[in-house]
């Protein structure tokens, strides 16, 4: 328990911290950069090498790269939706959210089994 | 296009939005830390590039840049959801950058952990900004494609 309560502290700081930088940088397709910061991944991989080791950590990065082009392709969903469809930024980010799934673990599930 | 530091934006956050956005990037870390631990590292990787506060700041960018429109009087819809769109697109090259982070991670965590954090976001850095400051060329062959394939004229973008 205390190892999360350990991670939630961490990431929360991560992730504000990229957010903030984000706020402060204009024009806005730059500040949409840290929107996919590795702000968790620092905090995780950080962990996981101080708790399980490098060949853990090797593992977790090689299936990041599936979940970084899922991402990559949600980002392009959102835009699309708001830009085409008319939707709201929570209605398109929500939806969205299935076709990073669907990427990720089909991505998972084809390349690493 | 020069990249600019505004301060006065900061102001245009409340407190409770850098909590939530504090809470949500924790609960983010938390679960993909319980993922990794239930079902492997490789599961667990997945989601170190989850959109864990994608919703919460783009709702935001988009309220924000609506109130100041409608400050002046404007109807700011439009306007924010265009903001957020932007947003969507500097994250989709950034999501490039963030392909790099990771396979710096794969090829060089055996090595050294420090030396692949910090490799890793310069990458990610790097590959990002390189993208974005070439987004003109990137647009401009999107739209060319999408012009060639539907037949229509290309446009200047």
């Amino acid at each position: 328990m205390e190892d999360y309560v350990i991670r939630f502290f961490i990431g929360g700081f991560a992730v504000s911290a990229f957010a903030v930088l984000g706020d402060l940088f204009r024009p806005k397709s730059f500040a949409g950069l840290f929107g996919a910061a590795p702000s968790i991944a620092l905090a995780t991989l950080a962990m996981a090498f101080w708790q399980e080791g490098a060949d853990y950590a090797a593992l977790e990065g090689r299936s990041m790269i599936i979940g970084a082009l899922a991402l990559c392709i949600y980002s392009l969903a959102v835009c699309w939706l708001l830009k085409r469809h008319q939707l709201s930024a929570l209605l398109a980010t929500s939806a969205a959210l299935a076709i990073w799934a669907a990427v990720a673990l089909g991505g998972k599930w084809l390349l690493l089994g | 296009m020069t990249v600019k530091i505004k301060l006065s934006a900061l102001r245009q956050t409340s407190w409770h939005e850098y909590l939530i956005r504090f809470a949500l990037g924790g609960l983010a870390t938390a679960v993909a830390g319980a993922i990794a631990a239930w079902f492997g590292p490789e599961a667990g990787g997945l989601f170190l590039a989850f959109p864990a506060i994608f919703c919460a700041s783009a709702t935001l960018i988009e309220k924000h840049e609506r109130k100041r429109k409608e400050k002046a009087g404007l109807r700011g819809t439009r306007r924010g959801r265009d903001a957020a769109a932007l947003d969507a697109a500097g994250a989709a090259l950034a999501s490039v950058g963030l392909c790099a982070f990771a396979a710096v991670i794969w090829l060089l965590a055996r090595d050294s952990a420090w030396l692949a954090l910090i490799v890793a976001s310069a990458a990610w850095c790097t590959v990002s900004v390189l993208l974005w400051s070439e987004r003109r060329w990137i647009w401009a062959l999107c739209h060319w494609r999408g012009s060639a394939r539907s037949g229509r004229p290309r446009t200047q973008a």
